[in-house]
C-alpha cells in the first residue's frame, strides 16, 4: 500500500524525522484556513500516489491565505496522470540551501534491505544513479542488524554529505530505520532532504509503501487505506475477501491460483488477437475454496462489469476438486438467476475432473460450455466475446 | 536421483494439530512421504494418529529432531506465528526447511532469511509455497501427487497452479523433481538455485522454468543459464497482461514502473538461449520438441 505524502509526513513526525508543519485540505476555503494556520509562505500540494506533479502544476508557492485559496482552486480537481486531485497538502515554505536524498527500501534482488544515500538530491535519483552512480551510495542492511549510528555515519559519508550536516543526516538516517522496521514499510523514501538556509535538516517531500501482509499488527493501516481510488468492483471485491483486479477488457476470468489466473490473462489476451483484439476484463482468483457463495459471488461481480461479454472459468483442481467448483457454478447460476446473462466457457482439470465434468454435463445449463483445454477454452470464450 | 527431496527425507510438520496441519498431512502421507511426527509448541507428548500413523507431537523442532531424526519440515503455522517457527527449525539445523504459509511480512522473511544466512545449515523454500514433489519418492506440501510420476524433467516455478499445470501437460514424460518456490517478493530459494540442482542431477535430462512478473529472479536465472547450464531449458512467463502497480495475487507479482515486466524476463530468458512459450501448453510442446530431437 502506497502512502500520500501527507501520510508519510505524518508517520515521519509520529517518529520523530524532522517534517515542517503542514494540514490538509480537500477545499479552498479550508486551504485558506490552513494557510493562515501556518503563517507566511507555504506550499500548496496536489496529493497524488503518482510522479511528476511538479511539472504537472500540482506544486505552487502561495504567498498568503488568499493565494493559497486561489491555489489551491487550481489544484484540487486537476488530472494528474489519471489521477484526480482530491486533497491538496499546505506546508509551511521553508528557505533551502541544499537537497539531499535518502531512502531505505526492500531489495528483492539481495534478500535484505537497501539504503540509498545521495548529497546530490533534488533531481531524479534514477537519474544520479545513471549519470552519476559515485555519487549515490548504495548500502545493504542486515535485516537483524539494523542501521545504529555508527552505521549510519558511514553510509552518510559515502553519500557525499558534508561534515555541517551528516551527524543530523545520520540521526535521520537512524530514524528512518526504525520507522521502516516498526511500521513494516518496503519503502521509505526522503526526496528531498533538505538543509534549510538556518542549518537544519528536514523531511521535505516523502513516499512510504506499506506491506498488506503485516496488516494484522498495524491496526492503524486500515485508516491509511485511499477507499475514494479503488474502483467500485474492486472495492466490491475487497468487502467480499475476494482477490480481483479489474482491467480494461471483455472476457471475465476467475480461476485457482495466482500464477495460473495471470496465465489465463495472457492466454485470453493471446487468443483474443484472432477475434478483433478481445482482452481479458478482470484478475480473479478464487484460491484454495470454490464454494458456491464464493463462485456466486465472483461470477456476480464480473457479469456487474458492464464490458464483459463472456466469462472464462479456468480451474486446475490440486487441492480444490473439480465437484466443488462444478457444483458452486451451478449454484451460483441458480442465485444470479435472470443477472446471469453471459455466456460461461468452463475449463476444469485435475481433482475430481470427470465428476466435475458430470456435473456441469447434467445441469445442462443454455450458459455454460465445457471446453477441455486451456488454450481452446480461452479461445472460445475470446471468440464468445467477439460476436 | 531427485533434487532436494528423496524417498529417505524424513519429514515434520510444524503446525500438525492445526487444521491444515493435519488435513495436508494425511496428503502427504497418502502420498509417500515419510512423515515422522509434528510440532505444536505447547502440545509437547501428545501423539496424533494420522492415516494409521502414530505421530509425536514436540513443543520445538530440536526436540523433534532428537526424537525422530527428522531432516526436513514443512510448516503450516499462520502468518503472525510463522517467522518464529521457521527459526525454531533453523536453529535446530534442518537441512530442508519448506514454508507454505501464505501472508508472512516480508520483514518476517528477510529476518528469518538472514538467520538462515548466519547460521548456514538449512535451505529454505517458500514461503508462499506449494513445497516440491518428487513424483514416486516423496511430496512436500500441497501439491497433488496423483498428477504424474517419476520421470526425467525438473521443474522450477514461483506459482502452485501452474506447478500443477506444467505437470500436466507433460504427465506422460514425468519428473524428477517439481518445486514450487512461492511468489513472495523474497524466497528462501530461487530459480537459480533449483536450475544449478537440476544441472548436477544426472537424471534430469531437461528443464522447465516457469517465471512470473515482479523482481529479477528471472533475469538472473538466464544469465546463470547461459554461463553454467547445458541441459536443454524451456521458459514460460505469466502476467504480460498485468497493469503497473498493481499486485497479481502473488504479493511479489508486481510492476513497479518499468521494472519487473514479463516482456523483460522473456527477452532475458530468450538471449540466453530459452525457449519461451506463449501458453503452458506451448512450453510443453516446446520441451516435447526438444527431447524428442
Amino acid at each position: 500500500m502506497d502512502l500520500f505524502e501527507y501520510q508519510a509526513r505524518d508517520l515521519f513526525e509520529a517518529n520523530s524525522i524532522p517534517v515542517l508543519k503542514a494540514l490538509v485540505a480537500t477545499t479552498p476555503a479550508q486551504a485558506k484556513a490552513a494557510a493562515e494556520e501556518i503563517g507566511g509562505k507555504v506550499v500548496v500540494k496536489a496529493q497524488v500516489k503518482v510522479g511528476g506533479r511538479g511539472k504537472a502544476g500540482g506544486v505552487k508557492l502561495a504567498e498568503n491565505g488568499d493565494d493559497a485559496y486561489a491555489k489551491a482552486e487550481a489544484i484540487l480537481g486537476m488530472d494528474i496522470k489519471g489521477h484526480i486531485v482530491k486533497k491538496v497538502m499546505i506546508a509551511a515554505a521553508a528557505p533551502i540551501e541544499s537537497e539531499y536524498y535518502l531512502a531505505i527500501l526492500l531489495d528483492r534482488s539481495n534478500r535484505s534491505f537497501l539504503v540509498m544515500a545521495s548529497a546530490s538530491g533534488g533531481m531524479d535519483i534514477e537519474e544520479v544513479a545513471h549519470k552519476a552512480p559515485e555519487k549515490l551510495a548504495k548500502v545493504h542492511v542486515n535485516p537483524d542488524e539494523g542501521i545504529d549510528e555508527a552505521k549510519a555515519l558511514e553510509i552518510v559519508r559515502r553519500g557525499g554529505f558534508g561534515s555541517d550536516v551528516e551527524k543530523q543526516v545520520a540521526d535521520v538516517l537512524v530514524t528512518l530505520w526504525r520507522t521502516f522496521q516498526s511500521s513494516d514499510a518496503t519503502l521509505v523514501e526522503v526526496n528531498p532532504l533538505v538543509k534549510t538556509v538556518d542549518g537544519r535538516v528536514i523531511a521535505l517531500d516523502g513516499k512510504v509503501t506499506l506491506d498488506e501482509n503485516a496488516a494484522f499488527r498495524h491496526p492503524d493501516y486500515e485508516g491509511l487505506i485511499d477507499h475514494d481510488a479503488a474502483d467500485p468492483l474492486e472495492a466490491l471485491a475487497k468487502a467480499r475477501d475476494l482477490n480481483y483486479v479489474k482491467l480494461k477488457g471483455q472476457v471475465g476470468v476467475i480461476g485457482n491460483g495466482a500464477g495460473l489466473v495471470m496465465s489465463t490473462l495472457d492466454v485470453v489476451a493471446y487468443a483474443g488477437e484472432r477475434f478483433g483484439g478481445v482482452k481479458p476484463a478482470n484478475f480473479l482468483d478464487i484460491g484454495g475454496g470454490a464454494s458456491a457463495a464464493v463462485m456466486a459471488d465472483g461470477l456476480s461481480i464480473i457479469l456487474g462489469d458492464k464490458e464483459v461479454k463472456s466469462v472464462l472459468v479456468n480451474v486446475f483442481g490440486g487441492i480444490t476438486s473439480c465437484d466443488a467448483v462444478a457444483k458452486g457454478i451451478v449454484q451460483a447460476l441458480e442465485i444470479l438467476g435472470d443477472k446471469a446473462s453471459k455466456p460461461i466457457v468452463v475449463r476444469l482439470d485435475g481433482n475430481n475432473v470427470l465428476e466435475g465434468r458430470a456435473i456441469l454435463n447434467q445441469a445442462n445449463h443454455p450458459l455454460i460450455e465445457q471446453v477441455d483445454s486451456m488454450d481452446g477454452a480461452a479461445s472460445r470464450a475470446a471468440e464468445l466475446a467477439a460476436r | 536421483m531427485a533434487i532436494f527431496l528423496t524417498e529417505k527425507t524424513k519429514v515434520i510438520v510444524q503446525g500438525i494439530t492445526g487444521s491444515e496441519g493435519s488435513k495436508h498431512t494425511r496428503r502427504m502421507i497418502l502420498s509417500g512421504t515419510n512423515i515422522v511426527g509434528g510440532v505444536t509448541p505447547g502440545k509437547g507428548g501428545q501423539v496424533v494418529e494420522i492415516e494409521g500413523k502414530n505421530l509425536p507431537v514436540f513443543n520445538s523442532v530440536k526436540e523433534a529432531v532428537a526424537g525422530t531424526g527428522a531432516d526436513a519440515s514443512v510448516i503450516f503455522v499462520p502468518p503472525k506465528f510463522a517467522k518464529s517457527a521457521v527459526i525454531d527449525a533453523i536453529d535446530a539445523h534442518l537441512p530442508l526447511i519448506v514454508v507454505i504459509t501464505e501472508g508472512i511480512p516480508v520483514h518476517d522473511t528477510a529476518s528469518f532469511y538472514a538467520h538462515s544466512l548466519k547460521v548456514g545449515k538449512s535451505r529454505i523454500i517458500g514461503p508462499n509455497c506449494p513445497g516440491l514433489i518428487s513424483p514416486g519418492k516423496s511430496n512436500i506440501g500441497i501439491t497433488p501427487a496423483d498428477i504424474t510420476g517419476p520421470g526425467s524433467i525438473g521443474l522450477v516455478s514461483k506459482s502452485g497452479t501452474l506447478t500443477y499445470q506444467m505437470m500436466y501437460e507433460l504427465r506422460d514424460i514425468g519428473f524428477t523433481t517439481a518445486i514450487g518456490i512461492g511468489g513472495d517478493p523474497i524466497v528462501g530459494t530461487t530459480h537459480t538455485d533449483c536450475l544449478k540442482a537440476f544441472q548436477d542431477d544426472p537424471e534430469t535430462k531437461a528443464i522447465v522454468m516457469i517465471g512470473e512478473i515482479g523482481g529479477d529472479a528471472e533475469e538472473r536465472a538466464a544469465a546463470f543459464i547461459k554461463e553454467h547450464v547445458t541441459k536443454p531449458v524451456v521458459g514460460y512467463v505469466a502476467g504480460f497482461t498485468a497493469p503497473e502497480g498493481k499486485t497479481m495475487g502473488h504479493a511479489g507479482a508486481i510492476v513497479s514502473g518499468s521494472s519487473g515486466t514479463a516482456e523483460a524476463k522473456k527477452v532475458a530468458l530468450e538471449a540466453a538461449g530459452v525457449k519461451v512459450g506463449r501458453t503452458p501448453s506451448r512450453t510443453a510442446e516446446l520441451l516435447r520438441a526438444i527431447l524428442k530431437g
